[in-house]
């Protein structure tokens, strides 16, 4: 997030697009719910009639995979209003002309026959934004999960700079990460394209930096991302070492995932639980969990906290950074002499300038939010602020893209997918909590109830979806969230793996698979 | 106006203290150290005004005031403890504890769980002096597995009403009658799930009486041992609220929000706040496995397992070079884990064959 959580409360003006945050991420919720409860106006971009779309004083239901189109024309609304902010765009930017002029041409009547959001409302949205004094927009996967995510991001990022809603305080371009700790794990360096603090790996200065930390020069390009490298199993990758992901069940092209770990001369898994990948394994590791486990975690405003252990872990577990190191010396590979989390940590933030404030004992009571250049700096709740980090912000180019699938005879119906309140990823935790079940006992496919009777289904009763790569059975729930030939399910459920449906398509230059679009078929079974 | 040269003043307990335009008498006096009674206050919403128990003296006023809905004005003279204060706040403790069954509540039920135990002792209150009619009904027909609707404690405070509309914005919890007829309910007199109501725990743990309580928590209460607490985070999505773990010996016994949590400032939902079981579960790996030569995953010891990841890691790298290794790195791990997998990947191979779980 560019702004911090606290900011929530302060915009006038709020634009939610591809984030279900009541359910994903309920108590950053509970802020916007303030901020509207002041007198604050909500935007709310989604294929589903979700939570937000409720509170929403415009809502724009939005046909799944059309983020740009809707984005471009509220782009070009807001500059036929006159509602650019000049002063911002000829201070801090680059490359306006080109884009004002690119965007003349996308008229919210053009973005209507792509999006299915009628012309008047996409206007009523672009001028709210576009008068906002403090605009601030919040997504969350709905937009990165697409072939366009990129493009999708890049065009909420023309919109913040046109209307100068970036740098100041309550305002922004503000992911909300969906996972406890994916932000320090990509601040700590485990990344195909970046050294620990965002360093990239093509850069010569870098890799002569890194050298002695790695006892021997490490390769000038690029490494393939977890899903090029799940294709090239048992053709150019032979061994894998995975902490704490359930593969299996997270990716798309479930069948193909399997197969893949299945084909490696080793596999091994360091989890809390036998997975359905650890079952694919040849050495599982049992790592401590949270609560058994001192450590770091960095939260989706750049906040660096401690976890803390207060019990200890069953039987033999070990943390996980004790396994790797253990592998590595017995591996010959020099650097493993860490004694704690502490000595882990504090490397990291030797080698991170934006860490290079912080050690274990001042991040004691997570008051920082990175960068932290130095010592004596008081770290960074809010980024660009007067300038941005490259000079200027940087206009983009953007034009609309079909997603990787589109609907067709054979598969007639959209299928989305996504996380539901009480369930977390694919239950290895929450499927393990007491209670949880009374609240999600199992997976529901969400149908318009108009389309469960035009489909011949019942609500309560089996359907049969069908993707080009796959097939499952779901039971039926007749539910109005969904609109007309949208269907919407969650990945938590092991007998309802939807992801053995999904893959259409990455996009090029994350690979983030299309998790939020995939043509289907549902039926009687 | 009273001034100090540094803005408006007041007259505290005889102390001519400064206070900030707007803030309510209850706010400058705790701030100023002095300890008033409250059980309807709960910091983060809007003043209420209803157990009347931070009454306060103010000169020239009538009668006692309630100091959490009293603003600060120039020169007002406050006596936040004085005999007759004291007489005033044990009457009401009286008549507010008269209605409960029980005013001894186990330390697992919430958060707050004591203030009312705590100002009953304070005050020797004699529970049974206005004994007789009650209000409020509980509802053990409610089947949810996680908070207990026991009303017959319950005070009418309403901060549970107050914490669902101001804080969750969730509206569920309502209030039905007036007077003994009160009855805290939810739309229609359901049970929870059927209600607006998300679970995530926030009427629980401001409770003040033990008429809200956390059965996940109650469900541990035989278990020996005095509750600690250890401060950390959430460990579900990426907001990152700061909690309390409260364990007794080994065994995890619950979560309590971190009021000054500083991305939470004592919020949580339904997973953070209920949904810490899993660690604790049998299913839990608590050996490392080796898969045998009859294709079956075995238990091993730490140098068997070790060696075998390490010997075959170095296998692969001998057969078809050090770009045949990959690692993919945890999002729900720490950094130490990640940063410990970039480094085995980056120095044992020399390849950014690394990865996390961000891109599914």
């Amino acid at each position: 997030m560019s702004n911090p959580l606290e900011d929530m409360e302060k915009p006038d003006v709020i634009f939610c697009i591809g984030t279900n945050m009541t359910e994903c991420h309920p108590v950053a919720a509970t802020r916007l719910k303030r901020a509207i409860a002041n007198g604050a106006k909500l935007i709310t971009a989604d294929p589903r009639r979700i939570a937000l779309a409720e509170l929403a004083d415009v809502y724009l239901p939005l046909r799944v995979g059309s983020d740009v189109s809707l984005l471009l024309a509220m782009a070009h609304v807001i500059h036929r209003e006159g509602l650019t902010n000049q002063g911002f765009v000829e201070g801090r930017t680059t490359e306006a002309e080109a884009f004002l002029q690119h965007i003349e041409k996308f008229t919210p009547e053009w973005a209507e026959t792509i999006t299915e959001v009628p012309a008047a409302d996409i206007e009523r949205a672009a001028i709210l934004y576009g008068k906002a004094e403090r605009g601030a927009i919040y997504y969350t996967l709905g937009i990165t999960e697409h072939i366009c995510g990129v493009d999708n991001v890049q065009s909420l990022c023309n919109l913040a700079l046109m209307t100068g809603n970036i740098g100041r305080e309550g305002t922004g371009v503000n992911p909300m990460r969906g996972q406890n700790n994916i932000q320090g794990a990509g601040d700590a360096g485990a990344l195909p394209n970046n050294y620990p603090g965002f360093q990239s790996v093509l850069d010569p200065a870098y890799q002569r930096k890194f050298e002695p930390v790695y006892g021997r020069k490490v390769d000038l390009e690029l490494g393939p991302t977890k899903v090029r490298a799940l294709e090239a199993c048992g053709d150019g990758i032979h061994a894998m070492m995975i902490n704490g992901e359930n593969t299996v069940v997270t990716d798309p092209e479930r069948h193909h995932c399997e197969e893949a770990l299945k084909s490696l001369d080793q596999l091994v898994v360091i989890d809390l639980f036998l997975t359905e990948t650890a079952e694919l394994a040849d050495v599982v590791f049992p790592a401590t969990a949270w609560g058994e486990t001192d450590g770091v975690q960095t939260n989706t405003e750049r906040r660096v906290q401690r976890l803390r252990k207060a019990v200890e872990p069953p039987g033999e577990a070990m943390p996980d950074w004790w396994i790797v190191s253990q592998i590595a010396r017995r591996m010959g590979t020099p650097g493993f002499d860490f004694e704690s989390a502490k000595d882990v940590f504090n490397e990291l933030c030797e080698l991170s300038p934006l860490y290079a404030g912080l050690d274990w004992d001042r991040i004691d009571r997570g008051e920082y939010h990175w960068p932290v250049p130095h010592k004596d700096h008081p770290g960074t709740p809010i980024l660009h602020q007067g300038t941005f980090e490259n000079g200027r912000g940087i206009f983009k180019l953007i034009r609309y893209r079909d997603p990787a699938e589109v609907i067709s005879d054979e598969f007639p119906v959209w299928l989305t997918t996504g996380r539901r309140l009480p369930n977390y990823h694919t239950r290895t935790q929450t499927g393990r909590a007491a209670g949880i079940d009374y609240l999600a006992p199992g997976e529901r496919l969400e149908i318009h109830p108009e389309d469960v009777v035009d489909w011949g289904l019942e609500d309560g009763g089996w359907a049969k979806m069908t993707s080009a790569r796959g097939c499952m059975m779901v039971r039926v729930e007749a539910n109005a969230r969904s609109p007309r030939g949208t269907v919407f399910t969650s990945f938590s459920f092991n007998d309802a793996p939807v992801n053995v449906l999904t893959g259409g398509g990455y996009d090029p230059v994350t690979d983030t698979a299309e998790l939020k679009v995939c043509p289907v078929r549902v039926e009687r079974p | 106006m009273s001034t100090n040269g540094t803005g408006p003043t007041i007259v505290l307990d005889g102390e001519k203290v400064a206070y900030t335009p707007g803030e309510t008498v209850y706010e400058a006096a705790t701030r100023h150290g002095k300890d008033i009674p409250t059980l309807c206050y709960d910091p983060r919403l809007e003043p209420f005004g209803g157990c009347r128990l931070c009454v306060v003296e103010v000169e020239g006023a009538r009668a006692p005031v309630a100091s959490c809905t009293a603003q600060c004005q120039a020169g007002m003279e406050v006596r936040t403890r004085s005999a007759r204060v004291e007489v005033h706040r044990r009457t009401l403790m009286e008549m507010l504890v008269s209605e409960n069954r029980e005013v001894d509540v186990d330390e697992l039920t919430s958060l707050a769980s004591q203030e009312m135990t705590e100002l009953v002792d304070r005050y020797e209150a004699r529970t049974g002096r206005f004994q007789g009619r009650q209000s409020g009904a509980s509802r053990p027909d409610d089947p949810n597995p996680f908070i207990m609707r026991d009303y017959d404690n319950c005070i009418s405070c309403y901060r549970c009403v107050r914490v669902c509309a101001e804080q969750e914005g969730d509206y569920a919890i309502s209030v039905k009658g007036r007077g003994f007829d009160t009855q805290i309910t939810v739309e229609f007199d359901g049970h929870l799930k059927e209600s607006a109501c998300t679970f995530c725990g926030q009427c629980v743990q401001t409770c003040p009486t033990g008429a809200l309580g956390d059965l996940k928590a109650l469900a541990y209460r035989d278990v020996a041992g005095e509750t600690k607490k250890t401060r950390t985070v959430c460990p579900y999505c990426g907001v990152g609220c700061a909690v309390d773990l409260l364990t007794r010996g080994n065994t995890l016994i619950g979560v309590q929000p971190a009021m000054d949590g500083p991305a939470n400032k004592g919020a949580l939902c339904v997973k953070g706040q209920f949904a810490f079981d899993f660690v604790q579960h049998p299913d839990r790996l608590a050996h490392p496995l080796v898969r045998g030569e009859d294709g079956e995953l075995h238990q091993a010891g730490w140098d068997e397992a070790l060696d075998r990841a390490a010997e075959g890691f170095l296998r692969v790298r001998e057969r078809y070079g050090r770009h045949a290794v990959y690692g993919v790195a945890s999002g729900r791990a720490p950094h130490e884990a990640a940063y410990t997998m970039q480094k085995f990947i980056r120095g044992g191979f020399g390849t950014n064959h690394i990865d996390n779980c961000s891109r599914a």
